[in-house]
C-alpha cells in the first residue's frame, strides 16, 4: 500500500507538472463543447433553392412562396431554363432545383394533375436527402390546399383518412444541443481515459524509466494501478468539467441524477483504461501509441451512434457498434441527461461495460510482461 | 559462493540469428570490481539485462548472490542496483524527488542509507530542487548512481557509466567506484574504453558475444607474450602499408600517432625493419620497444 501511495504521488506530480496534460484536461472539454454542438447540428436550414418557373402563373407563384416561407429554403437563383439552373448547382450557389413546367396551372385545373421536378445536388448526401424530403412535404401540403380549393369536400370523408400528430417526447423542441452535448462528453471521457493513459505508460518505455522501475521490487499490479488510478480520477474530473461547461453555455442540467452518470462513468472508465493499457502493451513509442489510439478512436466515435443512429447501420456494423464501449456510454449519458433514466434503467449497459472492463484489462495484463 | 555466476548463456533477438551472446561463462567474486570490456555491440548490455532479470536467456543459466536470475528474480531485484547505459530517471521530477521515490520503492529512506551515497550525493545536493532533465551529463551520472545505491545493494551493475562523460568526471567516477568497493559492494561495470580496464580488479574482454579472455589487467598484459614495437615516421599512412607489406610483420595497427607492430619471430632484428623503412624513403623514423596495454591485448586476441 505504501509503495502504491508513493507511485500515485509520483504520477500526480508528473501530471500536474506537464502543462500539456493540464491544458488537455481543462481546455479540451471547454473548446469541444463550445464548438462541436453548434457545428454538428442535423437540422438543415438555408438550403439554396434555384427555381425554374416556366409557367409564371398564380399557382406557381404560390408554390414558390410556400417553399421560401418555410424557413428551410433560400431562393438564391431564379433561372429561365433548367440548364442554367444546373450551372448554379455547378458553381455551388444552388443545392436544389425546383422546375415548374409550362401549363402547370392549366394542367392542374383541367386535368387535376400536374408534374413538377425536384433535382438535388447529392454531393452532400445529408443535405440532398433532407432537402428533398422537406420540399416534398411542402409540395404535398400545397397539393392538399389546392384540392380543398377546388373540390367541395363532402361533409364526411368518403375515404377514411388518418391525421398524424407528432409529439417529441423528452426533447419536445428537438434541440440538437441537448442531443449532442452528452455524446460529446462521452467521447471526451473516452479520450482522457484511453489516449492519455496509453501515452503515459508508453512514455516510460520510450524514455527508459520503465527499465529502472522493473529492477525494483515494485509489483506488476502496483505499477499498473499507479498508472490507472490517476487517469480514472482525471476522467471523472473531465466529465465534471464538461457538465459544468454544458450548464454554463447550454443550460443543460440532466433530468436524471448526476450520481447515476458518475457511477456509470466510474465503471466505464475501467473499460476505457483497459483499452489504453492494451494499446500501451503493443506500442513501443508514443508515436505508435498515438496512431493506434487514433485508429480506434475514429472507429469508436463513428460507430458509437453519436452522429448516426446505430439502428440505421448495416447488421455487421451494429455488431461492431455493440462491441464498442463508447456506444453504451453515449446511450446512457443521453438517457440520463434527456430522459432522466435511473441506475436500474441502465443496468444492462452497466453490466455490458463491466464485461468490457474485465475483458480488456485481463488481455492487457496478460500481454504486459515485466520480463521482456 | 560467487557473487555472480554465468554459465553458458546464449541470447539471440531475431529468432536465432544473429546471436548477441554465444555461450558466455564467468564468475565474479564477492567484493570484486569486475570489468566487461568490449566494443559496441559486443553483448555487454544484453548480459547486464539478463543478470538484472530484465531479459530471459535462450539457454544457459546465471545466478546473482546464489539466486537464479529466472526463478528468483524477485529476490534479486531487492539485492542488486542497476544503472542502465541510458539515463533513465524521471526527467520531470527533481533530483530530490527522484532519489526519494527510488528509496521508497525499495522500502527504505534516504536517511537510512545516506552514508553510502554521501560522497556522491553531496556533489549534486546544491541542485536538489532542479529537475533531473536539466542536469549536466556528469551530474545525471551521479544522480543515477545515487539512485542505484539508495537501497544498499550487494551487487551493483553499471552499464557503460562513463560513456559520453568528460575525462575529469570519468576519473571522479572511478574513484567513487573504488570507495564503494571498499564498502564491500560487488561491482560489475562495462565500458568500451580500454584504458579503464586497468582500474578493475579483473576484466573480461568481450567481442561478438564471446569472452576472449578473463584475467587481472596485469595478467592479460603479461599473457601478451611477444615484444611490441611502436613505429613512427613522417608519413603515417604510407608507413602502415609498408609495415604490413613486410614479410616479418605479424600484426600492425594504428595506435594514436604511431603504429604498433609485432613480428613473426621474437628475435628478429628490428634494425632490418629500420633499414627497410629507410629504403622506402621514410624520414624521421622512430622505433622503440614498448609495454603492451589492454588495447594491444584486445587487438591480439581478436585475431
Amino acid at each position: 500500500m505504501r509503495t502504491l501511495r508513493f507511485l500515485l504521488q509520483k504520477e500526480f506530480r508528473q501530471i500536474f507538472r506537464d502543462p500539456a496534460i493540464l491544458r488537455i484536461i481543462f481546455m479540451m472539454p471547454i473548446v469541444q463543447l463550445i464548438l462541436l454542438p453548434f457545428a454538428a447540428d442535423y437540422e438543415i436550414k438555408n438550403i439554396n433553392l434555384s427555381v425554374v418557373d416556366q409557367d409564371h402563373s398564380t399557382y406557381s407563384q404560390q408554390l414558390i412562396q410556400k417553399m421560401t416561407a418555410s424557413g428551410y429554403f433560400r431562393l438564391t437563383n431564379y433561372a429561365p431554363s433548367y440548364p442554367q439552373a444546373l450551372q448554379a448547382v455547378e458553381s455551388n450557389t444552388a443545392d436544389i432545383i425546383l422546375t415548374i413546367p409550362p401549363h402547370f396551372e392549366k394542367d392542374l385545373v383541367r386535368h387535376s394533375e400536374a408534374k413538377i421536378m425536384l433535382a438535388a445536388n447529392a454531393i452532400n448526401g445529408v443535405k440532398a436527402g433532407l432537402g428533398t424530403s422537406y420540399a416534398m412535404q411542402i409540395i404535398n401540403d400545397f397539393n392538399r390546399e389546392v384540392r380543398e380549393d377546388w373540390i367541395l369536400l363532402p361533409k364526411y370523408n368518403e375515404m377514411p383518412t388518418i391525421e398524424i400528430v407528432t409529439a417529441n417526447w423528452y426533447n419536445p423542441q428537438i434541440d440538437y444541443h441537448l442531443f449532442m452535448v452528452p455524446g460529446i462528453l462521452a467521447i471526451l471521457v473516452t479520450m482522457v481515459g484511453s489516449f492519455l493513459a496509453a501515452m503515459n505508460i508508453v512514455r516510460e518505455k520510450e524514455v527508459g524509466t520503465i527499465e529502472q522501475i522493473n529492477v525494483t521490487p515494485v509489483h506488476k499490479y502496483q505499477f499498473l494501478l499507479g498508472k490507472l488510478i490517476p487517469f480514472w480520477v482525471l476522467g471523472l474530473v473531465t466529465l465534471a468539467m464538461g457538465f459544468l461547461v454544458a450548464w454554463i453555455i447550454f443550460g443543460i442540467i440532466p433530468v436524471g441524477y448526476y450520481i447515476t452518470i458518475f457511477s456509470f462513468a466510474a465503471v466505464y472508465l475501467l473499460a476505457v483504461l483497459g483499452i489504453g493499457l492494451l494499446v500501451s502493451t503493443y506500442a513501443d513509442t508514443q508515436q505508435q501509441a498515438t496512431l493506434i489510439a487514433f485508429f480506434f478512436m475514429m472507429i469508436f466515435i463513428l460507430l458509437s451512434g453519436l452522429y448516426t443512429p446505430v439502428e440505421s447501420m448495416p447488421g455487421w456494423a451494429q455488431v461492431i457498434s455493440w462491441l464498442n464501449p463508447v456506444t453504451h456510454f453515449v446511450t446512457v449519458v443521453r438517457a440520463v441527461v434527456i430522459k432522466g433514466s435511473g441506475i436500474s434503467d441502465v443496468l444492462p449497459e452497466l453490466f455490458t461495460v463491466l464485461g468490457f472492463a474485465i475483458f480488456y484489462n485481463s488481455w492487457a495484463v496478460l500481454n504486459y510482461r515485466k520480463t521482456a | 559462493m560467487n557473487a555472480v555466476e554465468v554459465n553458458n548463456i546464449v541470447k539471440s533477438y531475431n529468432r536465432g540469428k544473429p546471436q548477441a551472446l554465444r555461450g558466455l561463462s564467468f564468475q565474479v567474486q564477492p567484493g570484486e570490481l569486475f570489468g566487461l570490456i568490449g566494443p559496441d555491440g559486443a553483448g555487454k548490455t544484453s548480459l547486464f539485462r539478463i543478470l538484472t532479470t530484465l531479459l530471459l536467456p535462450d539457454s544457459g543459466a546465471a545466478t546473482v548472490l546464489g539466486y537464479d536470475t529466472v526463478k528468483d528474480y524477485k529476490i534479486i531485484r531487492r539485492l542488486v542496483g542497476y544503472m542502465p547505459g541510458r539515463f533513465s530517471l524521471y526527467q520531470d521530477l527533481t533530483v530530490a524527488e527522484n532519489i526519494n521515490f527510488f528509496a521508497t520503492v525499495f522500502n527504505t529512506t534516504v536517511a537510512e542509507n545516506y552514508h553510502l551515497i554521501k560522497d556522491i550525493y553531496q556533489q549534486i545536493e546544491p541542485f536538489k530542487h532542479r529537475k533531473a532533465g536539466a542536469l549536466s551529463g556528469g551530474m545525471k551520472q551521479k544522480l543515477a548512481l545515487s539512485c542505484a545505491l539508495i537501497h544498499k545493494p550487494q551487487v551493483l551493475f553499471l552499464d557503460e557509466p562513463t560513456t559520453g562523460v568528460d575525462a575529469v568526471s570519468r576519473k571522479e567516477f572511478w574513484e567513487m567506484l573504488k570507495k564503494l568497493k571498499n564498502q564491500g559492494i560487488t561491482i560489475l561495470v562495462s565500458t568500451p574504453y580500454m584504458d579503464e580496464a586497468s582500474l578493475c580488479d579483473r576484466v573480461a574482454l568481450v567481442q561478438h558475444g564471446t569472452i576472449l579472455d578473463i584475467n587481472t589487467p596485469q595478467g592479460i598484459i603479461q599473457n601478451f607474450g611477444k615484444p611490441l614495437w611502436s613505429v613512427r615516421s613522417n608519413d603515417i599512412y604510407r608507413l602502415l602499408n609498408d609495415l604490413r607489406a613486410h614479410d616479418a610483420t605479424y600484426s600492425c595497427y594504428a595506435f594514436g600517432e604511431t603504429h604498433h607492430i609485432t613480428l613473426k619471430e621474437d628475435d628478429f632484428p628490428i634494425d632490418i625493419i629500420y633499414q627497410y623503412l629507410q629504403s622506402k624513403r621514410h624520414e624521421s623514423i622512430e622505433i622503440q620497444q614498448i609495454k603492451p596495454n589492454i588495447e594491444d591485448c584486445f587487438m591480439a586476441l581478436m585475431e
